[in-house]
Formats: structure tokens, C-alpha cells, sequence
């Protein structure tokens, strides 16, 4: 069964139709890419996905339940909001750390904030917080920034930061793991060691779905691709579409990317 | 000599302490509601606060003062005047001048809570949209996104214009000699009729001055602690 499934969204701002009905499935353990033009709609598509923007019309289902449905969303309570919001997991372009916290501290925060709600916390307080940290320590190893634990964002590089931005998304185990362009505000040497962090994430059995400009890295490490343009999937398929476009619109903008 | 004006303006100096003490305590939180009542999606309630922060911040502080000292004791004689009163009149009838100390202390409270709402506005509005989005995306509640998040973010911004504010606050105290409560400048000024000397108001600006000085300490103090981030 599909992980993810995604029904005819819809999403306008003001007058403007940016979504135009996106459909597309994805299943457990896959990686998917989607790719297009800038004001194709394809970072609108992941905010609808994880509630930064709410779409006008359309579902989605998670391991076949539903988290959204533009229908009924309004009658959704504010903590069964944020209870559906927890089976995605975001990661920026610009990072979005939080700047007062070391790396640590940045891994820790929202899963400490969520164990106030266990019913167990008054009791074993410290051993919640122990284990937190001992999870966001494998995690801030399994990105590589183990020696700047302790360190605060503005000590960082950007691929540092956003090495770290990874390691906080998984510490709340999401189902789903989404990328918004993640290596767009970083310099070429600094890109590669981010992709290979989304790359080792994906031998485990991480769920992503990226945003992203990097087609070789797309091709690489996706197990399909979504093309967008002007608001709907213009074409979706395996890798193998970067190399033999069927639309006349992927293949110009492929040709417009290698050159 | 020297000693008797130094004490004497100590006591005066006491009131200046207290008046500016006091306003804080309450201009502070008062100026935070305000500002969230400014930034309200409530159009209605929106409109209310920023009608009310145009006029404080339009009308000057010293006018307002004798407004709240005189006004209530106005109100209660016009109402005294009206014949059949009504619940509401009568009980506007009860309305006397307040206490000089309590007039003075609520136009204070009142003119720098307008003044504090801008400044946190500013901070609040000022944090970048990412890391709200970023606490949302991560499950945090409304409230926690504010204390856990914005809330150090927007007190390192809004140090440097609140220090400003709040030393030309220690000043302003001085207006509320128009309404003869008993602060460091009216205590200075009694020597002139009481004794033909002119020195010891000149020698209030020594304590407007050190209080200052240590207010300025404070404040470099406080922005160094939190210069171990940037937003």
C-alpha cells in the first residue's frame, strides 16, 4: 500500500491557480523528487503537504489515513493539527535553525516540548530527557556534526546548518521526510556533503519527497520523478524520464538545465 | 548645608525611584498585551489599539497627566449638575480628582505602554517567518513557539531601542512636578524659595546623571549576555 498518497490538490493565492489538481502516490521507503521551473508550483506543493499553506480543495493520506482534507479542515482541533503535522517532517532552504540553541539543543527542543504531553513525564522526567539526548546524539552523528555539538547556528557553515536541520527533522521520526530545495542557499562545496546526508538517509528506509535543482542527484537517488509546470504534474516516471522525456516540456527544460 | 540638600533630594529622589520603578512593572506587560492587541487578526480590536497608541503617542505626556488629574474630578461635577441621574450617572458623580502620586503614576503607565507596544511590534514582526514555520512543522504549540523560540529572539532586537526608552524615562519623571508631586526637581526648586539658592537643582542632575550611568551599565551588561547568537 501507498505511504503517501495525494488527491487532487488545489491551491489558489488570491485569483492566482497555483495547484491545478496534483495527484501522485508513493510508496514506503521510496524517494521521490520533484522537479520544474521556479513558480511551478512545486515548494507550494510540499508547504500544502505540511500544513504551512492550506489547499483549497483535494486530500492526503498517510499510510492510508487521511491527515488532510480540505473539506472538512476547518473542523480540525488545533492538537489533532499538530498530531497530523508530526507524520512530516520538513526541511528548509534557509534552514530555519533556531539561533539561541546549540546543535543539540536544536535536535532536542521539539521532541522535549512533546514529551510533556506523555502521560509518564511527571514521573520519569529525566529519564525522557536522558533518552531524547542520547537519540539526538546518534542522530547529530549520523550527520557528521558530532564535534560541533555544542556549537550555536552562527558558528556554522550553511551546509553545517543544514546538516543539522536534518538531524532535528528525524529526531521526531516523521513518516515522511520532505525537502524544500535544500541546497539551494549553499555554495557548490558545500552541496555535496548535504546530498550525501539525504543519500546515506535513504539506505535506511526513510520516506522523502525533495524539492530540488540538482538532476543528477535527482536521478541518483530518486525512485521516481514528478516534473511540474504551471500548476500540474506535466509528466512523472522513473529516473529514466530525465534521459527520455516524453513531454516536450521536460525535455526543454532539461535542455534549458544543461546548458 | 551641603548635607541637608543632599538629603532633601534624596527624599524627592525617592519618588523619582518609585514613580519609575512602578511604571515599569506595569508599562512592561501592559505594553506587550497592547502590542498582541495590535497585531490581532481582529480587525475590530486591531483597530482600537492602534487608534488609542496614535493618540498617546500624538498628545505630549504632560498634557495627559493633568488631563487624568483633573479629568475625573470634571466628570463627577458635571455629573453632580444632571437632575433624575440614572445608575450610571450617579456613580459618575462619586468621580473625585485621583491621588497626585496615582494620576501621575497612571498617565506614565499609560503613555509608555504605547511606547513599549511599538518597540515589541517591531521585535515580534522582525523575527523571520522561517522560524515559526519551523516550530509549526516541529509540533509546538502556539504558546511554546512564543517562550521557547521567539521570545529570546525578540528581547535581544528590542534591547537596544528599550534602553533608550527607558532612560528617557528616568527623565520624564520630572513632569510630574507640573502637578506638584513631590520628585527630586520640586525638591530641588524649593531651595530657591526657601532659601535664595540656586546650586541644588542645578546638583538634581547629578543623580538624573548616576542613575543613568548605572542604567546604561545594565543594559551593556544584558546586551553582551545575549551576543552569543545572532537571529
Amino acid at each position: 500500500m501507498a505511504m503517501l498518497e495525494v488527491k487532487g490538490i488545489n491551491k489558489k493565492f488570491g485569483k492566482i491557480e497555483v495547484l491545478k489538481g496534483i495527484d501522485f502516490e508513493l510508496n514506503k521507503g521510496e524517494v521521490l523528487s520533484i522537479i520544474g521551473s521556479s513558480g511551478s508550483g512545486k515548494t507550494t506543493l510540499l508547504r500544502c503537504m505540511t500544513f504551512l499553506e492550506t489547499a483549497e480543495k483535494g486530500k492526503v493520506f498517510v499510510d492510508g489515513n487521511c491527515v488532510f482534507d480540505a473539506d472538512e479542515q476547518k473542523r480540525v482541533g488545533s492538537s489533532e493539527l499538530r498530531k497530523r503535522q508530526l507524520n512530516f517532517g520538513l526541511v528548509f532552504q534557509n534552514f530555519n535553525l533556531f539561533p539561541q540553541y546549540t546543535v543539540l539543543d536544536n535536535v532536542c527542543l521539539a521532541p522535549k516540548l512533546l514529551a510533556k504531553d506523555r502521560p509518564d513525564f511527571r514521573v520519569s522526567k529525566k529519564e525522557i530527557y536522558a533518552e531524547i539526548e542520547e537519540n539526538a546524539k546518534k542522530l547529530i552523528e549520523r550527520v557528521g556534526m558530532t564535534p560541533r555539538i555544542d556549537m550555536y547556528p552562527c558558528q556554522l557553515s550553511g551546509g553545517q546548518q543544514q546538516r543539522v536541520a536534518i538531524a532535528r527533522a528525524l529526531a521526531l521520526n516523521p513518516k515522511i521526510l520532505c525537502f524544500d530545495e535544500p541546497t539551494s542557499a549553499l555554495d557548490p562545496e558545500l552541496t555535496g556533503e548535504v546530498l550525501k546526508v539525504i543519500r546515506s538517509l535513504k539506505d535506511g528506509d526513510c520516506t522523502m519527497v525533495i524539492v530540488t535543482h540538482e538532476m543528477n542527484f535527482a536521478h541518483e537517488v530518486s525512485d521516481k520523478i514528478i516534473f511540474m509546470d504551471e500548476g500540474v504534474i506535466a509528466e512523472q516516471g522513473t529516473p529514466d524520464i530525465l534521459d527520455n522525456p516524453k513531454t516536450e516540456r521536460l525535455s526543454a527544460f532539461l535542455n534549458a538545465f544543461s546548458q | 548645608m551641603f548635607w541637608e540638600v543632599t538629603l532633601n533630594l534624596l527624599k524627592g529622589f525617592g519618588t523619582t525611584c518609585e514613580l519609575f520603578a512602578l511604571t515599569l512593572v506595569f508599562a512592561l506587560p501592559l505594553g506587550l498585551i497592547i502590542s498582541f492587541g495590535s497585531m490581532s487578526k481582529f480587525k475590530p480590536l486591531k483597530a482600537v489599539c492602534k487608534v488609542f497608541v496614535w493618540c498617546i503617542r500624538g498628545t505630549p505626556l504632560m498634557l495627559q497627566m493633568i488631563v487624568i488629574y483633573y479629568g475625573p474630578g470634571l466628570v463627577g461635577q458635571w455629573a453632580q449638575g444632571i437632575d433624575n441621574p440614572s445608575m450610571i450617572i450617579t456613580w459618575l458623580a462619586g468621580w473625585t480628582v485621583f491621588d497626585r502620586f496615582i494620576a501621575v503614576l497612571v498617565a506614565f503607565v499609560i503613555n509608555y505602554a504605547c511606547y513599549f507596544s511599538e518597540i515589541y511590534r517591531g521585535g515580534i514582526e522582525g523575527i523571520p517567518v522561517g522560524q515559526r514555520e519551523a516550530g509549526q512543522v516541529l509540533g509546538m504549540k502556539k504558546s511554546q513557539l512564543f517562550f521557547k523560540v521567539t521570545l529570546l529572539q525578540v528581547i535581544k532586537r528590542i534591547v537596544p531601542p528599550m534602553s533608550n526608552e527607558i532612560i528617557t524615562l528616568v527623565k520624564d519623571t520630572s513632569l510630574a512636578r507640573i502637578i506638584a508631586v513631590y520628585e527630586i526637581i520640586y525638591a530641588g526648586e524649593r531651595f530657591i524659595k526657601a532659601e535664595g539658592l540656586i546650586w541644588p537643582l542645578f546638583y538634581t542632575g547629578a543623580f538624573y546623571l548616576i542613575f543613568c550611568g548605572v542604567l546604561t551599565l545594565l543594559f551593556g551588561f544584558i546586551e553582551k549576555k545575549l551576543d552569543y547568537f545572532r537571529s
